[in-house]
């Protein structure tokens, strides 16, 4: 049952999105509006995924803190990405175990927050995606969406209701593609071999068009395909769903 | 075994470029997860099982000390002896002392990891005494003069092939011309070998699976068989294994061992499960006059009561690094001690330190599939994140990371100066970007060696979010 009310949700547009593709931004915000939401950008910097993963609890805490405040007066926190909203869903609550007041506050917070094409489908009951994109596309299940909040056939239900695109699956469709944050460039030669077997079994689909719900995984696999020469569009699942079919591909330079 | 842990990026960067490892990682990767997922929706209760062997491990974790006393008691009343090993020189002098007690020359063992993490083999040779490994794998290994490299199938890294060559090459009082292009070659000319070892061993070591405090009872399983004979045929028993591996009960036992099998090979059971409680008695056909359990330590009890106790759960199947990409990609020598994968990551900082160790947590997407997969549901990646902000706690992370982590920090903490400086740098980067990605960036040769760096779009969506509401 999607909410009576139009729910005030908070976008959390997480850092790569803001700093490196704004129009995954503002896909989210047409869908979450066609959704019936009322959205709003708190202010934000960073949920603090970069300092948590490294072991540095002192800066993720205060930027945790930061974020909580933010997104406080909203009733749903989403994000257009599995791994930040998983940083708040699970890891905000971890954070911080040993103080109770901080905690009732994450873990009030974690419960109201959602991956965007979670969210749009099985919160507010969406159905049918925008359309106005057009072709075959193959899915990548980035690992937080998938595991830690829970997303795997809404995205592709939303792509099955836009009656230009082809879904075409690729084998190990849920296999890492070896981003894992500050991961890649730690271990390079470990990361690259990942996501260079990802990019075979991207190739062979033979889709012009790969989508994934989390931006760093996108950029990780779309330097790889450019630079292997693959001629394939890399797009965040969201500008497909709002129909947006005028941006350039990641990587791709506009026009 | 001495730790190789903090070479760990030379020693998957080795790995990624063998060939022979890079076909038998290839061949490993589809073979034991199918099994896996298949012996798994044969078995519609596994949900269940897993949640109920996480109850009986934590139950057993919050008691441990009354479950081994009891298990001691248990062990003393069917006549056999338990030693108390605090750490790794502990357990090994032990083992020699029970040895040169007896005058043994030989030694029969089965596959026992908690062997190689004490080092065991080196120090009985500079005893002069001669240990032969009869699990097939550890076979190979041993006259290679190498370490496993998976806790279940230790030589998993090679191919039959090179396997051939080894033996020939050791072998060489059997007639060089005998094939040995075919697995079963191979396992009969190793049977031939070791039963030699098994009628002329004077001590028996093997590992165990699992302890039962209700009767004193070790269990070990295999597919060889060479774990019975192993610890039936020499006159002296000695299991040597971790203070962890202890359950209350039979009933309890027999619940890891239906989740063990499916989880490690996909096998609903293992060829061979066997039980043995003390020393032969009186009117016993076969067994040993001796039996004897050494309980190690080496850094388990610390974990105790700490966050980290949940490893302690692990019951040693292997899931976690049969589905692990990191492991596909390098491999277990590359992790560099005895517990390779996602176990091993989470495992080896207590046990030989987070200096030594600290690479293994952080190389880990935190793709979460080894957590999915292991039978008593330990939170994997959770403990390696623990173990990281040790690391950060002990100031062992690289410079590098801890000056980037609070210069970024800094302004991250104040969201206005954030949107200023990200929204100036993003319109540099986006004008000097109109190619639409970068092919080397300054500072990023971990990610353009190999990757072109997506150029951003030009304008931050906060600034142009506001404009649009203001515009
Ligand atoms: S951690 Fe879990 S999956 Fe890995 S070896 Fe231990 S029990 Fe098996």
């Amino acid at each position: 049952m999607p909410p009576a009310n139009p729910p005030k949700v908070g976008l959390l547009v997480t850092c790569l999105v803001d700093l490196f593709r704004p129009s995954v931004g503002f896909a989210a915000v047409t869908l979450l509006e066609r959704a019936g939401c009322q959205v709003t950008v708190p202010s934000q910097s960073c949920c603090g995924q970069p300092a948590w993963n490294n072991g540095d609890r002192a800066t993720t805490e205060a930027l945790a803190r930061t974020m909580i405040q933010a997104f406080e007066g909203c009733d749903y926190v989403v994000a257009p990405s599995g791994s930040c909203s998983g940083m708040l869903h699970k890891h905000y609550p971890e954070l911080f175990r040993d103080d109770p007041a901080w905690a009732a506050r994450a873990t009030a917070l974690a419960d109201r927050t959602w991956e965007l094409t979670r969210f749009l489908t099985d919160i507010m009951g969406l159905d049918t995606a925008i359309p106005g994109f057009a072709g075959t596309v193959t899915y990548h299940d980035s690992c937080s969406g998938l595991r830690e909040m829970g997303v795997k056939d809404q995205p592709r239900r939303l792509l099955a209701s836009l009656p230009g695109v082809e879904l075409t699956e690729m084998p190990g469709a849920d296999v890492c593609c070896g981003f894992g944050g500050t991961f890649c460039v730690k271990y390079p030669d470990i990361s690259t071999h990942m996501v260079t077997e990802k990019v075979e079994a991207i190739v062979a689909t033979g889709a012009d068009t790969l989508l994934a719900g989390d931006l760093g995984c996108l950029m990780n696999m779309a330097g790889r395909l450019s630079r292997l020469g693959h001629d394939i569009d890399v797009r965040h699942v969201a500008e497909v769903l709002a129909g947006d079919p005028d941006t350039a591909p990641i990587g791709r330079a506009e026009g | 075994m001495q730790p190789h842990s903090a070479d760990f990026p030379a020693r998957a960067a080795d790995a990624l470029t063998d060939p022979e490892l890079r076909r038998a990682l290839t061949k490993f990767k589809t073979g034991f997860p199918v099994n896996r997922a298949r012996a798994v929706a044969n078995l519609p209760e596994f949900e269940a099982l897993r949640d109920a062997a996480k109850a009986v491990k934590d139950h057993t974790l919050s008691h441990l000390d009354h479950y081994l006393e009891a298990f001691e008691a248990r062990v003393r009343d069917s006549g056999g002896h338990v030693h108390w090993a605090r750490d790794a020189a502990e357990a090994r002098s032990i083992i020699l002392r029970l040895a040169t007690e007896r005058d043994a020359r030989l030694i029969a063992k089965g596959k026992s990891m908690v062997s190689e993490e004490i080092g065991l083999n080196a120090a009985l040779e500079a005893a002069g005494i001669k240990a032969v490994e009869t699990d097939l794998g550890e076979y190979i290994l041993q006259i290679r003069g190498e370490v496993p490299s998976h806790i279940v199938a230790p030589a998993l890294h090679l191919s039959k092939e090179q396997v051939a060559a080894d033996f020939r090459r050791t072998h060489t009082h059997l007639p060089p011309d005998r094939p040995l292009d075919q697995p079963t070659d191979l396992l009969a000319e190793a049977r031939g070998e070791l039963r030699d070892v098994f009628l002329n061993a004077d001590i028996g070591i093997t590992g165990a699976n699992f302890l039962v405090a209700e009767t004193g009872s070790t269990i070990i399983v295999t597919n060889e068989g060479n774990g019975d004979l192993t610890q039936t045929l020499p006159r002296c028993h000695i299991v040597l294994t971790g203070i962890e591996k202890v359950v209350p009960t039979l009933a309890d036992a027999t619940l890891m061992l239906r989740l063990l099998a499916r989880s490690a090979t996909g096998q609903e059971i293992t060829a061979y499960t066997t039980f043995s409680t003390g020393p032969r008695r009186a009117d016993d056909a076969d067994g040993p006059r001796e039996f004897h359990v050494v309980l190690l330590d080496n850094g388990r009890s610390a974990l105790l009561g700490t966050e980290m106790q949940e490893v302690l759960r692990c019951i040693r199947c292997g899931a976690c690094m049969n589905h692990c990409p990191v492991y596909h990609a390098v491999g277990g020598h590359a992790y560099g001690w005895v517990y390779p994968g996602p176990i091993g990551a989470a495992l080896d900082p207590a046990l030989i330190g987070v200096k030594e160790a600290r690479h293994l947590p952080n190389a880990s997407t935190f793709c979460g599939k080894c957590e999915s997969v292991c039978p008593v549901k330990i939170p994997l990646p959770k403990i390696m994140h623990r173990w990281r902000e040790v690391e950060f706690e002990k100031r062992l992370s690289p410079p590098s990371v801890r000056q980037g982590l609070w210069a970024w920090g800094l302004f991250a903490k104040r969201p206005r100066l954030y949107r200023l400086i990200t929204s100036i740098a993003m319109r540099v980067m986006g004008l000097m970007g109109k190619e639409g990605s970068f092919k080397s960036l300054p500072l990023a040769g971990g990610w353009t060696d190999t990757r072109d760096f997506p150029a951003p779009q030009g304008r931050t969506f906060q600034s142009m979010y506001k404009d649009r509401r203001h515009g």
